[in-house]
């Protein structure tokens, strides 16, 4: 690696002809760390929101009390809630207070839908602390209440997590194919810039430079390359990210809310375009010093 | 004329590898008719491009430390692949060569690079490298053997001064005449005071007062140990060295009547 990092003088540096930026390899980079850091974006999103869809809306249980005598609805709901709090696997109970159903209601039967006769279940919201599973807590609430009928949210979550979770693999297997592709991108390049550089590296072979030293020469140059292609790709990325992340909240859905990338997200993304500058390098060596291996 | 020992002589001793010319003595003190201090040796060479006929054909003969080497032909005659041979451009497709005593035939190719920086060459083309100027070209092999920038200031733009182009110094090889050209390549040949220099027809393109001049350099770069070894077609050039050996190549084959480049070439005084 320290032949890697080694610093050129400058005049070793005009060995070969400047011109960083001519040729499609800057650009074809930008491109493919444009989609590479989208993809990663989307994983890392996805990532954050099938976790937070575990932790949160999945680890919960809906308990609904759905007997019709007020009185005795009322009596079993608050044996529930009693009972609930007793458990291990609870961390937290919460029941929905009147309000909060009418509101729930509000749309399907309007202002006043539970102003009479109509029979309302009582809800009751538990939180379940992390691993905990629903079918352990019926027994015991069937028996403080046996109207009772327990609603995992996690049941139904599910199909959902396991999209999100297909999502999320899929999008770090497009990273991977995008650091191919990149890979590929760097190998043509080296062997065309071999190609259009052969009556030079000649000469300094006969004058005895190494393969390291004319690898070298090419790798500073592709690792410029990279760079800005890298650099490019990652503006514009980021910038799509902040866009649509705008979009996202603007939403105000907590499910899709749960997308948006935190802090720590940004920072492994940003890493992106120097860990692309490596690669760069990393293959620009071992294509040129294999190539150079052929010649005499 | 500036002499041009001392510039020669100018850069840092253990700058370059080349600069010390181990086992070389003076072309006056080298034994002469002596089988010690070889510098080439080819038993039974052949060379082949691709699937064709022998392009070298069985060439056998040594060259002493601190000889001076014509070497004449016919056009086709196989001048430039025996050249190719001597500065490692090019494997033998059978025979034994050793240079600077070691076997350069099995040799691993990582250790050709420390062969070649002992090696200067003038090539027929000349080879300049088209994107930098004169003075980078001429400071290649420097650069290449690790000399640092300020050592190499000097020698360099006195070289290119003593071939009458200090002031081309920044001058592209486009813009240079092909005389200019060629005397940038020596240049470049020298720069290093190499232990082994080959020149293929390294007058070609300069008038007759350059070519003596760039002659006595090879003559001087010579006296200081130097092993030359020119390919030319041009008699004058020739009668105008002291001393100097003759190998012929006609057909691929080295014309060795009399065995002599066997141990070794026949010297002959001009």
């Amino acid at each position: 690696m320290s032949a890697l990092l080694q610093t050129m003088g400058a005049a070793d540096r005009r060995l070969l002809p400047e011109g960083r930026l001519a040729g499609p390899m800057p650009w074809v980079i930008a491109i493919m760390m444009f989609l590479t850091v989208l993809a990663a974006a989307a994983g890392l999103g996805l990532g954050g929101a099938a976790s937070s869809l575990g932790a949160g809306l999945g680890n919960r249980v809906t308990v609904q009390i759905l007997e019709p005598n007020p009185d005795r609805r009322e009596a079993e709901a608050a044996r529930a809630v009693a009972r609930l709090q007793g458990l291990p696997e609870v961390e937290s109970v919460r029941r929905l207070a009147p309000a909060e159903m009418a509101a729930l209601l509000e749309p399907w039967l309007g202002t006043g839908g539970l102003e009479g006769d109509l029979p309302i279940p009582a809800m009751i919201d538990a939180q379940l602390i992390p691993g905990a599973r629903a079918d352990a807590l019926r027994p015991a609430v069937t028996a403080a209440a046996p109207s009772a009928r327990i609603d995992d949210n996690g049941q139904w979550l599910a199909p959902l997590g396991r999209l999100i979770s297909a999502l999320k693999w899929l999008a770090l297997g497009l990273v991977g194919l995008m650091i191919g592709a990149t890979a590929a991108t760097v190998v043509l390049a080296a062997r065309a810039a071999l190609d259009t550089h052969r009556g030079t590296i000649e000469v300094l072979h006969l004058m005895g430079a190494t393969d390291v030293q004319v690898a070298r020469l090419f790798q500073r140059r592709i690792a410029l390359d990279a760079l800005f292609g890298g650099m490019v790709g990652f503006a514009a990325a980021a910038l799509a990210l902040v866009l649509i992340g705008q979009r996202i909240g603007a939403l105000g859905s907590d499910l899709i809310g749960s997308a948006n990338l935190p802090a720590t997200s940004w920072l492994a993304l940003a890493l992106l375009p120097v860990l692309g500058v490596g690669l760069a390098m990393l293959v620009a060596r071992a294509t040129i010093l294999r190539a150079l291996g052929r010649m005499l | 004329m500036q002499a041009i020992a001392p510039l020669l002589s100018g850069l840092r001793p253990g700058a370059v590898h080349a600069i010390e010319a181990k086992g070389a003595r003076p072309r006056a003190e080298a034994g002469f008719l002596s089988t010690t201090g070889t510098i080439v040796q080819f038993d039974n060479v052949g060379l082949r491009y691709g699937t064709g006929a022998e392009t070298l054909s069985d060439l056998s003969f040594s060259l002493r430390h601190g000889g001076f080497y014509f070497l004449t032909g016919p056009s086709g005659a196989g001048k430039t692949s025996l050249l190719k041979l001597l500065y490692l451009a090019q494997r033998p497709s059978r025979g034994l060569i050793k240079l600077f005593g070691e076997d350069i035939v099995t040799m691993p190719r990582k250790r050709l690079p420390g062969f070649r920086r002992r090696i200067g060459v003038v090539f027929q083309d000349f080879r300049l490298v088209t994107h930098l100027s004169a003075f980078d070209n001429v400071a290649l092999p420097l650069r290449v053997a690790g000399v640092d920038e300020k050592d190499l200031q000097g020698p360099v733009s006195e070289m290119l001064a003593w071939v009458g182009l200090g002031h081309r110094a920044s001058a592209r090889p486009a813009t240079l005449s092909g005389g200019e050209q060629q005397r940038v390549a020596i240049a470049r040949a020298v720069i290093a005071r190499p232990e082994l220099l080959v020149a293929d027809e390294p007058t070609g393109n300069v008038d007759p007062e350059m070519a003596k001049r760039l002659l006595h350099l090879f003559d001087s770069l010579n006296r200081l140990g130097t092993t030359v070894v020119v390919a030319t077609h041009d008699l004058h050039l020739i009668s105008s060295i002291g001393s100097f050996e003759m190998l012929r190549l006609d057909r691929g084959t080295l014309l060795d009547p009399t065995g002599a480049l066997r141990h070794p070439p026949r010297r002959v005084d001009a």
